[in-house]
Order: C-alpha cells, then sequence, then structure tokens
C-alpha cells in the first residue's frame, strides 16, 4: 500500500543534512549514505550518493526520472554469477 | 458493427461488456463510461444509434488511453526503468518476477516453461 500524502516523503534527516552539506561546498563528491530507505528528491538531482548494499558503497548519480523512487533501488545487494556450468554435460 | 477506439469491433453484447473488448477499459470504466454518455448498461451494441456510438467514441477519446498507445506507454516506463538501473529494471531484464515473489519454485509466469536439469535427482 502506498504512503499517505500528508506524511511527505520519507528520508532520513542525516541524508538531508549531508546533501545541503555537499551543494554548500559546490564538491562533487560521493556522500556516503546507508539509508537504502530514503525516498529520492528533486533537490538532490545533480549529487552522487554512495549507497551501501551491505558490503560497499555503491556511487549512484541522480538524474531527474529517479525522483521519487528509493535510494536501495539502485543498489542492488546479491551477487549472482549464474549457475556452474553442469558436470556431467562436460564430461561429453 | 461498431468501430470504436481503433479496430476494436464488439458484438451483440451489451455496452459496458462489449466495452471491455477495448484494451485498456475494463468493467468499472466501462461502467464509467455508460453513465458518463447516459447509455442503459441493458442494451446491446446493435441497438445503439451512430449518434450514440460517436458519443461514446469521443468520450474515450478525451478521457482514456487506450490500445497502441496504452501499449505504448507501458512499454516505454519498462524500458525506462531498464535504462535508470533501478532494480525492478534489473529484474525486467532477466525476466524474472518483479514484485518480490519467490523464484526458488513456481514463478512459471515469468521464467517461462521449466528448463530440465540433468543430474539434479538421483
Amino acid at each position: 500500500m502506498a504512503r499517505s500524502v500528508w506524511k511527505g516523503p520519507f528520508v532520513d534527516s542525516y541524508v538531508l543534512k549531508k546533501a545541503e552539506a555537499a551543494k554548500e561546498s559546490g564538491r562533487n563528491d560521493v556522500i556516503k549514505i546507508w539509508s537504502r530507505r530514503s525516498t529520492i528528491l528533486p533537490q538532490f538531482v545533480g549529487l552522487t550518493f554512495g549507497v551501501y548494499n551491505g558490503r560497499k558503497h555503491i556511487p549512484v548519480s541522480i538524474t531527474e526520472d529517479m525522483i521519487g523512487q528509493k535510494f536501495g533501488e539502485y543498489s542492488p545487494t546479491r551477487t549472482y554469477y549464474g549457475h556452474a556450468a553442469d558436470k556431467k554435460a562436460k564430461r561429453k | 458493427m461498431a468501430r470504436i477506439a481503433g479496430v476494436n469491433i464488439p458484438t451483440a453484447k451489451r455496452v459496458p461488456i462489449a466495452l471491455t473488448y477495448i484494451t485498456g477499459i475494463g468493467n468499472t470504466s466501462a461502467v464509467a463510461i455508460c453513465d458518463a454518455v447516459g447509455i442503459d448498461h441493458t442494451r446491446r451494441v446493435n441497438e445503439l444509434s451512430d449518434a450514440e456510438v460517436l458519443k461514446i467514441r469521443e468520450h474515450i477519446d478525451e478521457n482514456y488511453t487506450v490500445e497502441g498507445d496504452l501499449r505504448r506507454e507501458v512499454t516505454m516506463n519498462i524500458k525506462r526503468m531498464m535504462d535508470l538501473g533501478s532494480y525492478r529494471g534489473l529484474r525486467h531484464r532477466r525476466n524474472l518476477p518483479v514484485r518480490g515473489q519467490r523464484t526458488s519454485t513456481n514463478a512459471r509466469t515469468r521464467k517461462g516453461p521449466a528448463k530440465a536439469i540433468a543430474g539434479k535427482k538421483k
């Protein structure tokens, strides 16, 4: 079920603080965040966030299309290399 | 024979039912269209006058996205997600379920017919 509109979008406050600081300093460093559950807001467009996936921070540069989704959407948490080739098939 | 929204030719069925043959119009919107245009739900398509058919056609053109336009919109949305590299896009790329369903078993609609894995059972 979707979140109530009157609550506004959810963003962890430290993400907002970090984003503002980054905007003021003007440097385009990667902003490390752990909050995958935060919504991507319009003022984040153009910034680069390092979104934690449980192991490392994945750099995500925010574009306009991403607004309204969560940071976690852009930092996959699972690695899957596919199944190993079948042993019997190899022998033949 | 009545053509509404391009190619659709619903038949001797009741109007709300016939309208659901159009992609993008289900039961709810079909009934809503009938109410908006002022056509009784029990009437059939072949009883409609040309003027009434025209009214329905115009009402749909103005208020709904149907058929080709709707299909294009959906594929565009999916393509956008794939290009962004979001999790949902990745799932679409791999043809796996997008909304968090289990894939250990089931998920056959997305994965297609089961592929036999040699030597899995003894």
